[in-house]
């Protein structure tokens, strides 16, 4: 049954989606998302979306309370009620409002305000998942799965037939033989799989900023991805001279100093991929962070016949996101691009600083692949 | 869709409605519907009516309803709608300690919609009033589209607290001091001083006296102010001025007769909640209640008189002011004697057994709104015994404190946040300011500030649908302000009050 009200409610859904999409790029720079993620849905600010009247700024009005306490002492965060009722924010200038959004959802948004082509699946409808479907009814079956109703329904049925059924007295006990189970059938879903490998330098250079950058812009790709398949997986490696793979909060959170061998990530996640990635059930997607400095011409020149032998010829796509550093040189990305710019399965994206993050996705997801 | 009580159910409220009546509670019929969560969250979504015109903001109240009820922040308890008939609402999962509770209180409601001044003017038949603004706006969706009809309501919500919360109860017209100056306006332009009355018509021709009159007329049209006094309605002077195509005059009267009819409740929120509260637990404890249900009926009671030390609870402190108030006419705690008795031991004991409590709440029951309750009962023993304070923000440790507990600021802090039912008061003071149609609106500072971007959000609606520039004054840290909106610009001029 449907409700009136869930016409107006599907409305204020729509607006919420507005204003989200007109201000998207501002949410796509800042950080703040990431912390407000719960598991499936991300709790986003939404200004404006309160009808705005002549009123009282709350700090100006105070009030009248009621309780213990002496003269001068402070009320718990929290024990205020601001005045009219509603979710207002706190102090000038910010009246917005929290509303859960369902990470599908803002994947959605991204793609539809950056124009975003649908990835066009390379590996189709390999995996398989099992899903139960319940189909009728059993006279057996595990006590879990007992249908009541129908149970109590054989009951009064053969309580009716024998004659023991009493309308003034309307008690029913079903015995053994009416009992009625749920009967199920598993049903074969396909599915298509995906992992995204992220690799990145944590050597001296990387401050952080530029991992705050790598963060963000990994968030966003995480989305849509995930909004793309239906299992996604990630990996996570991080680099100076050697590589290791990590936990995900490792790999935000971890500095290093020392020298960068660019190398050292790519044979782990051609290592990772010819291990647990088979190509013909995966969509694979390595992306790469670093500020451009690698150890020597002799490791990039290994770096690239890597991906040209290794890597390349199994990935739906490889990426690599150049964040701009103080100390960084920047050459490695121009020596990705002489070598293997033209491929059609690499990105290529240099990121200057946050403003530029919302470019970038779209350097990366532009492609479709 | 809802559905009418059970049996049991029906059972219940008849008993209910029993000892009601037996109290003395005086109630139009009461109709209970039984209805689900979902459903119960439309209805409060829809501020208690089954049907309105369409709006996202229905749709924004229940998500926020809907979500406090999933995560058990919230539960609506009851709802009922000031009509003839009464309408209210039963959850269908309650137990029926719960449902007893919920229709007592309702009973309470009713009887107080029922007799209170404030109520005299509202639409009884609001329900299905409510019902056809939903079909006219409906109607002129599909008339005008729904982007623009949408729009519309956006911006004449935002000025839907800019009525005169009073006006049902003040007969504005006839103006008697308007007929006053027109009737003075009528002396006569007698011309230069005439001695010998046959030198009259010389000295004054009355060609004259025709081009003199002329000039006054003039003079007298130059300076009236257009309103001629300040118009508290500011929707009824957009709605008689301002340059409106028809569709958009019918939803801003909608929108006006809406605000019109809840403002009564928004004045009697600590007396009607209070008198409830009162009444369902008199006859809950008194009557209803069954051995097994105490500690049921405990819980509840006590979840809807729990405080917060930043907010008032009108449950809490309605129901607490009528038992108040029913104590001291039954031990005779009032009038000259009383008052002028300062032997603290004497007042403590202090029993005339006039039992003249129920008659007196009844009494007031009728002819007080929040205001009025507040200032004549709020005594200072009762404060003291209420623990109540008052709470301001320091920026200094930027926390809120207690600031207050002394009972003058108490109740004086008090009846400012009820005047113009916590609104700040707004009026049109000049329709044709600076001579070029603009819009003026004066805000009446009364030691608070309005909030900065708000107040800016809403003259831009105003101006919209005023078409010409819109501005108020108001006062900021002290100082004279006008807000100016022209259709582009926000501008703020400092000037001297």
């Amino acid at each position: 049954m449907s409700l009136r009200i869930h016409q107006d409610h599907s409305r204020f859904k729509q607006i919420v989606r507005g204003k989200i999409k007109s201000n998207l790029r501002k949410y796509v720079q800042k950080g703040e998302m990431i912390g407000k993620k719960g598991k499936d849905t991300i709790s986003i600010p939404i200004p404006f979306i309160d009808i705005p009247h002549f009123k009282y700024g709350h700090k100006e009005q105070g009030g009248v309370g009621q309780g213990d306490g002496e003269v001068g002492q402070q009320l718990s965060p929290g024990a205020v009620q601001p005045g009219d009722g509603h979710q207002a924010g706190q102090g000038e200038g910010d009246h917005s409002l929290e509303v859960d959004v369902t990470l599908d959802e803002l994947a959605q948004i991204l793609g539809e305000e950056l124009r975003l082509p649908n990835i066009e699946r390379r590996q189709n409808e390999k995996i398989v998942t099992q899903k139960i479907k319940y189909t009728g009814v059993n006279t057996t079956g595990p006590e879990s799965l007992r249908h009541f109703k129908r149970t109590y329904k054989q009951a009064l049925r053969r309580q009716i037939a024998m004659g023991t059924y009493d309308p003034a007295r309307p008690v029913i006990i079903p015995t053994r033989e009416d009992r009625r189970y749920r009967s199920y059938k598993l049903q074969e879903l396909p599915e298509t799989n995906a992992v995204i490998i992220y690799m990145m330098d944590v050597s001296g250079s990387m401050g952080d900023e530029q991992k705050e950058i790598v963060r963000i812009e990994s968030f966003w790709l995480d989305t849509w991805l995930r909004h793309q398949y239906k299992g996604l997986e990630a990996r996570y490696i991080i680099h100076d001279a050697v590589a290791r793979e990590v936990d995900r909060d490792t790999f935000f959170h971890t500095r290093e100093s020392g020298g960068t061998m660019i190398s050292s990530a790519y044979k782990l996640c051609r290592d990772i991929i010819k291990s647990d990635y088979p190509k013909s059930a995966w969509n694979i997607y390595p992306f790469h962070f670093s500020d451009g400095d690698n150890w020597s011409a002799d490791d990039t020149r290994q770096c690239i016949e890597m991906l040209r032998e290794d890597i390349l010829p199994g990935v739906n796509q490889f990426a690599y996101g150049q964040v701009e550093s103080p100390y960084g040189s920047g050459q490695f990305i121009k020596d990705l691009r002489e070598a293997v710019g033209d491929s059609t399965n690499v990105a290529l994206s240099e990121i200057a600083d946050k403003d530029a993050i919302y470019a970038s996705i779209k350097d990366f997801l532009g492609k479709g692949r | 869709m809802p559905k009418s009580l059970t049996p049991p159910l029906a059972k219940l409220n008849q008993e209910i409605e029993g000892h009601a009546r037996e109290f003395g509670l005086d109630f139009f019929e009461t109709i209970f519907e039984v209805v689900s969560y979902d459903e119960l969250n439309m209805v409060a979504a829809y501020g208690g009516f089954p049907t309105r015109y369409p709006h996202w903001r229905w749709g924004m109240e229940y998500e926020q309803l809907s979500k406090g009820y999933e995560y058990g922040l919230s539960k609506i308890y009851e709802l009922v709608i000031n009509n003839d008939p009464c309408y209210a609402y039963l959850l269908e999962s309650n137990s029926d300690v719960d449902q007893k509770l919920v229709m007592a209180h309702v009973y309470g409601h009713c009887d107080f919609f029922k007799n209170n001044f404030s109520f005299r003017h509202t639409n009884r038949r609001m329900i299905d009033d409510m019902a056809n603004h939903a079909t006219r706006v409906r109607r002129w969706i599909d008339k005008i589209g729904v982007e623009k009809v949408e729009d519309f309501i956006d911006r004449a919500l935002s000025l839907e607290n800019l009525i005169d919360q009073h006006a049902p109860h003040i007969r504005r017209n006839p103006d008697p001091q308007r007929a006053e100056d027109e009737l003075k306006s009528n002396e006569r332009v007698e011309g230069f001083k005439v001695n010998r009355e046959y030198m009259r018509g010389f000295i004054n021709p009355s060609e004259f006296l025709d081009s003199q009159r002329k000039k006054v007329e003039e003079e007298k049209a130059k300076t009236k102010k257009f309103p001629e006094r300040p118009q508290r309605d500011v929707l009824a002077f957009l709605l008689e001025h301002a340059p409106l195509e028809p569709w958009e005059s019918d939803i801003l009267s909608i929108i006006r007769d809406e605000a019109y009819y809840f403002a009564p409740q928004g004045q009697t929120k600590i007396m009607n909640e209070g008198w409830a509260s009162y009444w369902h637990s008199t006859i809950m404890t008194r009557r209803a209640l069954k051995d097994d249900e105490v500690i049921d009926y405990a819980d509840r009671h006590s979840g809807t008189m729990g405080t917060r030390p930043g907010a008032l609870n009108p449950y809490k402190l309605g129901i607490e002011l009528w038992r108040d108030i029913e104590e001291r006419w039954n031990k005779g705690r009032f009038g000259k004697e009383w008052d002028e008795c300062d032997d603290l031991r004497a007042r403590r004991s202090w029993d005339k057994k006039l039992n003249q409590g129920r008659e007196k709440i009844f009494e007031v029951r009728k002819h007080y709104n929040d205001i009025t309750f507040i200032d004549t009962f709020l005594t200072a023993e009762f404060a003291i015994d209420q623990k109540l304070f008052v709470y301001g923000f320091n920026d200094k440790r930027n926390s809120w404190e207690i600031l207050d507990r002394e009972f003058r600021k108490v109740k004086n802090k008090l009846l400012q946040q009820l005047t113009n039912f916590g609104q700040p008061i707004i009026e049109v003071v000049d329709g044709n300011h600076d001579n070029r149609g603009e819009l003026l609106m004066a805000h009446k500072h009364d030691g608070q500030d309005l909030k900065g971007d708000y107040a800016r959000e809403t003259l831009r609606n105003v101006q919209s649908l005023w078409r010409r520039p819109a501005c108020i004054i108001t006062r900021y840290d002290n100082k004279g302000v006008l807000l100016r909106f022209d259709g582009q610009n926000h501008t703020e001029k400092k000037i001297d009050l």
